[in-house]
């Protein structure tokens, strides 16, 4: 007999469900792409259903070239990081999952850049950051994930709280809820009272989502994710989300001093932050991310602006960023996944076993440092046209785009050289290059870096312009041209160079002041945010562990307090009204019943064995029952009996299972006192309540219909019973479902004690 | 009469919350089958005991006569017994339940009570990376 | 329990307390009685059977599983309501047919329902808490 040969483990290059579902973002590209031309010439494609018009909700989305533009790097991104990623993540246990969130954070951004009403944008906002928390923490098993996610969740959310704020305040405000309505009313809002509070609740969210100091490092930290959700999430996604808003809020919001000033000293502290501490680390990923603060900082330094310039800065350095920023996750991750390691310290060399990666990440750096000919370099000239074009600050804007750009240099010079020249390294294991899905990405992404830094006029004319003119509506002309001439952006282009060189000449010297400097930092945001979460868990703890202690008597204590203060604090007034002396009238005979369950209480009050209690409860039912009738209720009476006979039958078939009733530990005077006072004046409460409720005349209505109706309609002579039966039988049917759900939950548990 | 019923629903009210708030838990059923007696008798109370006749239609009579009482609390009460019966019973086999897992019947002791772990949400133990 | 007296007893009292529980299940309608007051009446004599004779005595002798028995009465307590859906009445609308003296109506099998729910319950957890 043949054994079989025990099964080879092999990871499969990609998994067909991830090659399969790259269709739905390449759909969704050809979908805008058959678009494109029509928007470029000024149509808008809208549609819009009414979902719930009560709160100004509706389905509206609509497409012009700010979403277009949005949308095309959104699905173009999506494509090529959900191919990478069918081979990134073949053989992970939980594909479906993953694809599956991916591509709704895909989507749901769509929905951000494309809905046309406030409420679905916010919706769909809330979904990136809902969906964002479970890609972060998509690897759960790990602590730094899960508590990366959480960070995220925690920031992005709380900006999200801040987002509705500000829509609400804006609906307040008398502003239309639909976005595409807003071109005409911009004067009316920046005048209004509430345009401090509006704009920082806008901003709030804007830079929580898009990472802004002192929010931003959720960003570095999100890295955690799979490195395909990193570049999504860096390059096109989640915080271009906050990019996006200011563009669309610009026309209403932007263009006042506040608002300048704002985001030009926001985005600029960002931008140096951003670019200064990506110097520091040696983790690949990490360096990327931080050279995304420094992007979405430049970014919201450039929406401060009101020229057209500065904005033109804005969407032109929006594309030129996505391009290179996925292009380098992308081969950083394939670096991550041919070698096992993506600390700088450990590569070397990989020019010569992973050339097309090479030339990929060759060209996005080229972009990303802004050398002539490549898109970044027509990026960076527009940048320094846009700074200097500055309402607010300007020269605060040259200096801190100027010195974030030489860091820019600077670091991609170390992403390039280190790894795959890698000057003097050890040695490293020969590793085979990726597999097509995962260079495809990186390869076409750097190659419009040169194709669009060739050709910029027709991105400006094509791309750029149609997107600044959805938020600027002054309409000026714009063109981005190959070379502008020497000129003073051109100075300081070459500057930046020869700038970044020196910094990457220098830059273990910088490294390590750089570390140690922010080792010195007494107090961060970041520490702020452990402190706070850590302070805030252990008050809950706290809290939790004093009111939910799990003692019977605390809960019931204060449950009794709570009503009695909140009925009394009502229901006291009107007491002397109603304490008028009663007249008695009717069978004497109630007068002894009365007393004697109330001497039968007594007995199961004081009882101290249980026999004797369970005989006072016997006498409680049967006075009752024999109070129901005497006062012309036998069939009450008749089923308050059996129900007493059946009650003692089982209380005595359970306690005859269990210890006697004393208590084990001893009850204080004091609390003794206190639950009769409190329970006394529960009891006196009602009381008085049922005393109010006898001086309000019956209304005897729906009594009168029972009895006309009972025996012509229900030909029943018994009242009660035809009520039961009869008029109120939906009524009954529940109760037996209640008896019924009862009794299996009972027998469950007895079974389930036997059991254990 | 009504009135002297309210300050004996009242008295029988207290009573059971007493009882309740005695951490016994034997003594917590009695309470809880205490009170629902109680409530039954302030509903019927609610309905005036002014009528003492039985809410029955005469065999020769199509409607009932003036003056019986009033049959809506009765239909209500009635189905209030037999839930709070149910409930009672469920309450019991509660207790034996209880009983079996805490050992004990005294709602003040230590098995009883619970405690949030002081710990800052590491509750999910690490595992390994999965190569 | 092992008391002659007792057993005597109740094998005499619960045959009769059984046939009582029909006669007030069935008078309900015109009398006091119904539904409620018929199962308590059976549970209660159950019991008492149960704790002479011991459970499994009781079992052999209902037959079926008290949860059949629970069930069924939901069942048939919620077809009662089904004629009416049939006639464009509301769900649960009593329906009567008349032949000469005697009357039969969808709240008379509604009433039987309750009965068999309630005596299936009390039943289920009576036989439950017996069986050791």
């Amino acid at each position: 007999m043949k054994t079989p040969l025990p099964p080879i483990e092999r990871v499969p290059d990609c998994c067909r469900g991830g090659l399969v579902s790259s269709i739905l973002p390449l759909l969704l590209f050809g979908l805008l792409c058959l678009a494109w031309p029509r928007v470029v010439q000024g149509n808008i494609f809208a549609v819009q259903w009414a979902w719930v018009p009560s709160l100004d909700l509706d389905l509206a989305f609509r497409l012009d070239g700010l979403g277009l533009l949005f949308g095309l790097i959104i699905t173009m991104t999506g494509f090529f990081v959900s191919l990478y990623a069918s081979s990134y993540m073949a053989g992970h246990q939980q594909l479906g999952r993953f694809f599956f969130y991916l591509h709704g954070f895909m989507l749901a951004m769509l929905g951000i850049v494309l809905s046309d009403n406030l409420f679905l944008l916010f919706i769909f906002w809330e979904a990136t950051t809902i969906l964002s928390f479970l890609l972060i923490g998509f690897d759960h098993h790990k602590t730094a994930a899960r508590e990366s996610a959480r960070q995220a969740l925690l920031i992005t959310g709380g900006g999200g709280l801040f987002l509705l704020m500000g829509i609400l305040l804006l609906k307040i405000a008398g502003e239309s809820m639909t976005i595409s309505h807003w071109a005409a009313s911009g004067d009316m809002i920046r005048d209004h009272a509430l345009y401090p509070a509006v704009f920082i609740c806008i901003l709030m969210g804007a830079m929580t989502k898009s990472a802004q100091v002192p929010f931003h490092f959720w960003l570095p930290n999100a890295m955690t994710a799979p490195t395909p959700i990193s570049a999504f999430l860096h390059a096109a996604t989640m915080v271009k989300a906050g990019i996006y808003l200011l563009m669309r809020f610009h026309p209403l919001l932007g263009g006042t001093s506040l608002w300048m000033a704002t985001l030009v000293i926001i985005g600029g502290t960002t931008a140096l932050w951003g670019a200064i501490q990506a110097l520091g680390p040696c983790d690949l990923k990490r360096i990327l991310a931080y050279t995304t603060l420094m992007a979405l900082g430049v970014l919201t330094l450039f929406l401060g602006g009101r020229t057209v310039l500065s904005l033109t800065a804005a969407a032109t350095f929006l594309m030129v960023h996505a391009l290179y920023k996925a292009a380098l996750f992308l081969a950083v991750g394939s670096i991550d996944h041919q070698t096992g390691t993506r600390n700088l310290d450990h590569l070397g060399g990989l020019v010569k076993s992973m050339p097309l990666t090479a030339l990929a990440v060759a060209a996005a750096t080229m972009s990303m440092a802004g050398f002539p000919l490549f898109f970044g370099f027509i990026g960076k000239e527009i940048m320094y046209e846009g700074a200097l074009a500055e309402d607010m600050f300007p020269v605060f804007a040259t200096v801190a785009t100027l010195f974030a750009n030489s860091l820019m240099t600077a670091v991609a010079a170390i992403i390039f050289i280190t790894p795959f020249m890698g000057f003097g390294r050890q040695k490293m294991d020969p590793v085979k290059e990726a597999p097509w899905t995962m260079r495809l990405g990186p390869a076409v992404m750097g190659l419009l870096g040169i194709v669009f830094g060739i050709m910029p006029e027709w991105v400006s004319a094509h791309l750029i312009q149609p997107a600044v003119f959805s938020f600027q509506p002054d309409r000026e002309e714009i063109r981005l041209v190959f070379f502008h001439g020497i000129n003073l952006p051109l100075v300081l282009s070459i500057l930046t160079l020869t700038l970044g060189s020196v910094i990457y000449r220098y830059r273990t010297f910088l490294r390590h002041r750089m570390n140690t400097a922010i080792d010195r930092l007494w107090i961060t945001t970041p520490g702020l945010y452990q402190s706070g979460l850590d302070n805030f868990l252990r008050n809950a703890g706290i809290f939790t562990n004093t009111i939910q202690n799990g003692s019977l008597h605390f809960y019931l204590f204060i449950i009794i307090l709570t009503l009695v203060m909140a009925v009394g604090w009502v229901w006291l007034p009107h007491v002397p009204g109603i304490l008028i002396f009663p007249v008695i009238s009717g069978p004497l005979i109630a007068i002894g019943l009365f007393a004697f369950i109330l001497a039968s209480t007594g007995v199961v009050v004081f009882a101290k064995k249980r026999l004797s209690a369970i005989g006072g409860l016997g006498g409680v039912g049967a006075g009752v029952a024999l109070t129901f009738m005497i006062f012309g209720a036998p069939d009450i009476a008749l089923t308050q009996l059996l129900v007493e006979t059946l009650t003692l039958i089982f209380i005595s078939l359970v306690l005859l299972r269990l210890p006697p009733m004393d208590a084990v530990k001893k009850r204080s005077r004091s609390r003794t006192i206190r639950d009769a006072c409190l329970s006394l004046v529960a009891g006196l409460l009602l009381t008085t309540l049922m005393m109010g409720i006898l001086q309000v005349p019956l209304d005897r209505n729906l009594t009168a219909f029972f009895e006309a109706n009972s025996y012509i309609a229900a030909h029943g002579r018994n009242i009660v019973n035809v009520i039961l039966v009869d008029f109120r039988s939906l009524d009954t049917l529940g109760e037996i479902c209640v008896v019924v759900l009862a009794a299996w939950a009972s027998v469950t548990l007895i079974r389930r004690t036997k059991e254990g | 009469m009504e009135f002297l019923l309210a300050l004996v629903v009242g008295l029988m009210f207290g009573s059971a919350l007493f009882l309740m708030l005695s951490g016994i838990l034997v003594r917590f059923v009695f309470g809880f089958a205490l009170m629902g007696n109680a409530v039954n008798l302030l509903i019927f109370a609610a309905g005036r005991l002014t009528h003492v006749n039985p809410p029955l239609i005469d065999p020769d009579q199509t409607i009932p006569a003036a003056s019986v009482a009033n049959a809506l609390p009765q239909a209500l009460i009635l189905t209030a017994i037999v839930i709070g019966f149910a409930m009672t019973i469920f309450l019991l086999v509660l207790l034996y339940r209880a009983y079996d897992q805490a050992r004990t019947l005294d709602a003040d002791l230590n098995s009883f009570l619970v405690e949030i772990p002081k710990t800052t949400g590491q509750h999910v133990s690490e595992k390994k990376e999965p190569a | 329990m092992q008391s002659t007296i007792l057993q005597t007893a109740a094998h005499l009292m619960v045959g009769l307390m059984l046939v009582f529980a029909v006669y007030v299940l069935l008078r309900g309608h015109h009398e006091p009685g119904g539904g409620f007051s018929a199962a308590l009446l059976a549970g209660t004599a159950f019991a008492l059977f149960a704790i002479t004779e011991g459970p499994d005595q009781v079992r052999r002798a209902v037959r079926f599983r008290p949860g059949t028995i629970a069930m069924t009465g939901l069942a048939l307590a919620a077809m009662a309501g089904l004629p009416a859906l049939f006639m464009d009445k509301p769900f649960l609308t009593g329906i009567w047919w008349h032949q000469g003296p005697f009357f039969m109506g969808t709240p008379l099998i509604f009433d039987l329902g309750v009965f068999l729910a309630v005596l299936g319950a009390i039943l289920s957890v009576l036989l439950a808490l017996e069986e050791n």
